[in-house]
């Protein structure tokens, strides 16, 4: 189980773990939950280079779709493989198994804190 | 015309304690879901669920002019079905769009218990008062005494049967058939069940005053423990009727759509004597060329959803979608569309552009699911 308070958060309902220079995404449970049963994912490939605040992927629920966007400028080294075949565990696990994917990047942007991201679901 | 203070069932507070998230619809705070969608839906397909539709609105019209009077405010001949059956009808504007779809009881000879969409409340409450004029009946909108709680699947016959305070059934449950209502009593109140439904599952609908409401749930859910009932939200609810091909006001129904052009031309009854609302114009038809309701289906996960443009391989639009989702039961995805009919009788390939992706669709009969029947 990993440990909400020690991630970093966007505004788009992204968490981000930071371990050395590689960031690991995901939506956030609130997010995982606003959407409903995730039933399909669309992830981008290893190697892509991507810029932050673009959208790189896609997390389709039965009843609606949520946007992928990279928090950060840099490139793609992993996709879960796991969540592509199996998509609910964006819901059962969101800030665990059900991560969307990793990357390597220069710069990390501000990113919201646990606090803030947490007085931003509650408004 | 909506009430500007959201508005809640008297249910709310079983669903805050159960768990569920919650949606705007119509105004009303209403469960979307209690956990998890598809999993409600399996259920509704396998076992059973229970819903509070509360917010559909109910309206009384009784007096010896009755039947008379709905031949004439409504599509249907609502004066040639019996006593304790009910009817889908349409609530037509005189160019022929659509105010509403409704399912209509009939409680005695001058008594029927008109069923209506939360959001068209007051469109229908209104429209029916105002041709009442001339017609010995009286118009009663009773939507703020009633509730409304739907048991869905294939279970639900035997949940209903085994509901502790249910008595007094006129007709019994083993014999109702579809489209049929029985009167009942519950903890001393009346209560009226028809086997009625909107997932494409056997299954009733219960109208119980609203300050009984709150403990019938509390027995239904009981009784439906040993059979796998589960509560179930307005998400579950749309993709199973989605699936069984039922239209959704506001989607593949309004007021700019002929009951033709929504293949519900079976529910206008042209040859019912004398003049109703919208007769006219349904007669002259929706203008030539006007999009019909088809069923999509695609390949892979994506769906397409309400608001995509359906078009053919040189990009040009020739339809829009009215709703669609990666159907569970079917595990493909699943739309219903407007579609140009000339581009169907051609059969040219069309597609659904999903946010820039054009994915090919075929044109299938609805409903996509149909239950086996015993």
């Amino acid at each position: 189980m990993t440990d909400q308070t020690s991630l970093q958060y966007t505004a788009e309902h992204e968490w981000v773990l930071v371990e050395g220079d590689t960031a690991t995404v995901g939506i956030t449970a609130y997010a995982a939950d606003k959407l409903g049963d995730v039933v399909f994912v669309e992830l981008p490939k290893a190697g892509s280079v991507v810029a932050g605040g673009s959208v790189v992927g896609e997390i389709e629920s039965t009843k609606s779709v949520g946007e992928l966007f990279a928090p950060v400028d840099g490139t793609i080294v992993e996709s879960n493989a796991a969540v592509d075949a199996d998509p609910s565990l964006v819901n059962s696990d969101p800030f665990g198994e059900g991560w969307l994917i990793k990357v390597t990047y220069t710069a990390l942007p501000t990113l919201l804190s646990f606090d803030e991201y947490s007085a931003l679901i509650a408004e | 015309m909506t009430d500007p203070e959201p508005r809640y069932s008297p249910l709310n507070q079983i669903h805050v304690d159960g768990g569920a998230s919650f949606t705007d619809f119509a105004g009303w705070q209403m469960p979307v879901s209690y956990g998890s969608d598809l999993a409600e839906h399996h259920a509704v397909r396998t076992t059973a669920g229970i819903f509070d539709i509360s917010h559909m609105a109910e309206i009384l019209v009784d007096g010896p002019g009755a039947g008379a009077f709905l031949d004439y405010a409504l599509a249907g001949k609502l004066s040639a079905i019996s006593i304790a059956q009910a009817k889908y009808s349409l609530l037509l504007n005189p160019e022929g769009g659509i105010i509403d779809d409704l399912v209509v009881y009939r409680l005695t000879d001058d008594t029927f218990f008109v069923v209506a969409n939360a959001g068209n409340r007051y469109a229908a409450a209104e429209a029916l008062t105002q041709r009442a004029d001339g017609f010995d009946v009286r118009v009663s909108d009773l939507s703020d005494s009633y509730s409304l709680i739907a048991v869905q699947g294939p279970n639900s016959r035997e949940i209903a049967k085994a509901t502790a305070g249910i008595t007094d059934v006129t007709v019994s449950l083993d014999d109702l058939k579809y489209y049929w209502s029985t009167d009942a009593v519950f903890d001393d109140k009346p209560l009226l069940i028809g086997r009625t439904g909107y997932t494409g599952e056997d299954g009733f609908e219960f109208y119980i005053q609203t300050d009984a409401a709150a403990s019938l749930w509390a027995a239904l859910t009981a009784a439906g423990e040993a059979y796998g009932l589960v509560p179930a939200g307005l998400a579950s609810r749309d993709t199973l009727r989605l699936e069984a091909g039922m239209p959704l006001y506001g989607h593949e129904l309004g007021i700019d759509s002929f009951p033709v052009q929504a293949g519900l031309g079976r529910v206008v009854s042209l040859k019912k004597e004398g003049d109703f609302v919208g007769r006219s114009a349904v007669e002259a038809g929706p203008p030539h060329g006007s999009h019909v309701l088809v069923g999509l289906t695609t390949e892979g996960k994506r769906a397409g959803r309400a608001g995509y443009s359906v078009v053919t391989d040189d990009g040009n639009r020739v339809g829009t979608v009215t709703s669609g989702a990666l159907s569970p039961t079917l595990g493909y995805p699943v739309a219903m569309a407007y579609v140009d009919p000339f581009v169907l009788e051609n059969g040219t390939p069309i597609f659904i552009d999903v946010r820039g992706n054009r994915i090919a669709a075929s044109v299938v009969d609805l409903p996509f699911y149909k239950r086996d029947k015993k």
